[in-house]
């Protein structure tokens, strides 16, 4: 059973499909959710300030908030959509009676997760640098920390919700996985100056710290072999979770 | 195309067992070309499993299964693009039209544009929706949806249409209709598998039926012949009791059924029964049905209950 690429993409357009008659409800929670902290907090909280990480608060934020518009725009995408079509909607039944086969499916779910962090992503670097917050044209560079944010979330999350049974267990994945690392990678302050010893492990094992690491690097001009380790690590985990996430699918589509 | 005579479905001793549920066990099947079939069975005889083994998405157990003479377990991509399934449950877009749900499944079967748009165009016709053709799905009736959901699964002209209980839960003009379409295709050469526990609708459209009983295939043939074979031709129904029973028909060799309270004797003409019954009751006025014996007979005959009397 190998995976056929043009059978993906239908899958993908179908999301897409989707999307074009509701973009505008949903673009507001996902995008307006880190333009806010940027102003509340960059700005409001900021004011009270004087640099963190050797720049102003707002700075400081931006290449962060970028990565956690990234990884809200996938992370919705295939957990609660994912459950929703796998348990209820019956939707990949019904696409298995095309010649589509579990993988298709899988690659056609993360690559619409990976379209959406990208709009989300790209959009919010869009912001970033209309208010001067990203030193153009180095800030470039962290653009492609939007795909590998939005590959690795969508490879964490679609690994997760193929194996929940009740959907209550998705709120769980973003109330207690997703809102502690998005408040202990790096964005509101760096944690090497705030955490100790055992608690850097704990945080270097977390997926969000190395999008952000990376995206931070690039708008200060810090590019290293820190990065590499950055992007190493997050294309292992996700090929490590996507491989998971195929063994589910194939299981619970194909008995 | 299948050339006629030719089976386009060959299982052979498939058995599928869920942990230590057997869901079918030991099945042989041939589905000749250009005929309508029917898997016919109470909710849990094995149907849905076994239609699946055939598109598979459910792989057997044991056995091995032929659909246009490729071997599904090794090429199921290959079986799939030659049949549409028409699942239980209708699976659509409900923010969207007909058309654009037909437009986007279309896509699943890689079909170029000219043809997609031109098969669209072709089923809305072919389903009679193209007054609903641009109205969001969520808005439509049952009847409506299941039109669609059948359409979308002839999306790409299969040789192969598989129909999972296709008229549970429609009203009766609808399923006339949709019973004409799947005249139609078959006229048209297709051939058709369908599961169903109406027997009105196994009598009425297929050409042959295999009945499934847990698991396991009772019999297998023309509707009419299976159940010559094993029934008289008239049926005479009516409401008594084991006593009553006994009392009415003492001494006659009919061949009975019964279900619960009602009795149902069988022979090639009831009406000397009925006058006898009529006789026997004292002018109690029981109601009294006479009918041809049908496959709801075949059936408890089959699995339900034993056979009483003459053979």
């Amino acid at each position: 059973m190998s995976v056929s690429l043009p059978h993906a993409l239908s899958v993908w357009w179908r999301n897409a499909s989707m999307y074009r008659r509701t973009w505008k409800a949903n673009i507001l929670p996902n995008f307006f959710e880190p333009v806010f902290y940027l102003a509340a907090i960059g700005i409001g909280v900021g004011a009270y300030i004087q640099e963190m990480g050797g720049t102003s608060y707002v700075r400081f934020l931006a290449p962060g908030l970028i990565c956690v518009a990234a990884m809200n725009g996938a992370s919705f995408e295939v957990t609660y959509n994912v459950f929703v079509r796998l348990t209820w909607e019956k939707t990949y039944d019904a696409m298995l009676t095309a010649p589509i086969e579990p993988d298709d499916v899988l690659l056609g779910e993360v690559l619409w997760a990976l379209t959406r962090a990208g709009i989300y992503g790209g959009a919010f670097f869009i912001v970033v640098a209309a208010f001067g917050y990203a030193p153009l044209p180095r800030a470039l560079l962290a653009l492609p920390a939007i795909p590998l944010a939005g590959l690795l979330f969508a490879s964490l999350g679609i690994a997760f919700s193929l194996r929940v049974t009740k959907i209550d267990f998705l709120s769980f994945y973003f109330t207690l996985f997703l809102t502690p690392l998005f408040l202990f990678s790096d964005v509101f302050f760096p944690i090497k100056e705030r955490l100790s010893g055992p608690w850097l492990v704990v945080a270097e094992v977390l997926p969000l710290l190395h999008p952000v690491r990376a995206a931070r690097a690039a708008f200060n001009g810090t590019l290293g072999w820190q990065t590499l380790w950055d992007v190493v690590y997050v294309l292992v985990v996700s090929a490590a979770l996507l491989a998971l996430a195929r063994r589910t699918i194939r299981r619970r589509l194909t008995a | 195309m299948q050339p006629a005579g030719e089976s386009v479905i060959r299982a052979r001793g498939v058995t599928k067992r869920f942990g230590a549920r057997v869901a079918v066990r030991d099945l042989d099947l041939d589905v000749p070309a250009g005929v309508c079939f029917g898997l016919l069975g109470p909710n849990g005889a094995g149907k849905t499993t076994a239609l699946r083994m055939i598109y598979g998405v459910t792989r057997p157990t044991a056995g091995t299964i032929e659909v246009f003479g490729i071997d599904v377990a090794n090429d199921p991509r290959a079986v799939r693009a030659r049949l549409g399934v028409t699942l239980q449950e209708n699976v659509q877009i409900e923010a969207l039209s007909p058309r654009d749900n037909l437009r986007i499944f279309a896509r699943h079967h890689l079909l170029p544009r000219s043809r997609r748009e031109a098969r669209v165009e072709e089923l809305l016709d072919f389903l009679e929706l193209r007054s609903h053709a641009d109205v969001p799905v969520v808005a439509l009736s049952g009847g409506y949806r299941r039109r669609l959901a059948i359409a979308m699964s002839l999306i790409h002209d299969p040789e192969l249409l598989v129909l999972d209980e296709p008229t549970t839960g429609l009203d009766p003009a609808v399923r006339l209709a949709l019973w004409a379409r799947v005249r139609e295709l078959r006229a048209r050469g297709r051939s058709v598998l369908l599961t169903t526990h109406y027997m009105d609708e196994a009598e009425r459209l297929c050409d042959r039926v295999l009945i499934l009983c847990e698991g396991r295939a009772i019999c297998e043939g023309a509707p009419r012949a299976l159940i010559a074979e094993r029934l008289a031709r008239e049926a005479l129904e009516i409401d008594a009791t084991p006593a009553e029973e006994a009392h009415l028909l003492a001494g006659e060799p009919w061949q009975r059924l019964r279900s619960g309270g009602r009795l149902v004797v069988y022979g090639d003409s009831v009406a000397p029964l009925v006058a006898r019954l009529r006789a026997q009751d004292g002018g109690d006025g029981r109601p009294v049905i006479v009918r041809p014996t049908n496959l709801e007979d075949l059936f408890l005959a089959a699995t339900g209950t034993s056979l009483e009397g003459g053979a």
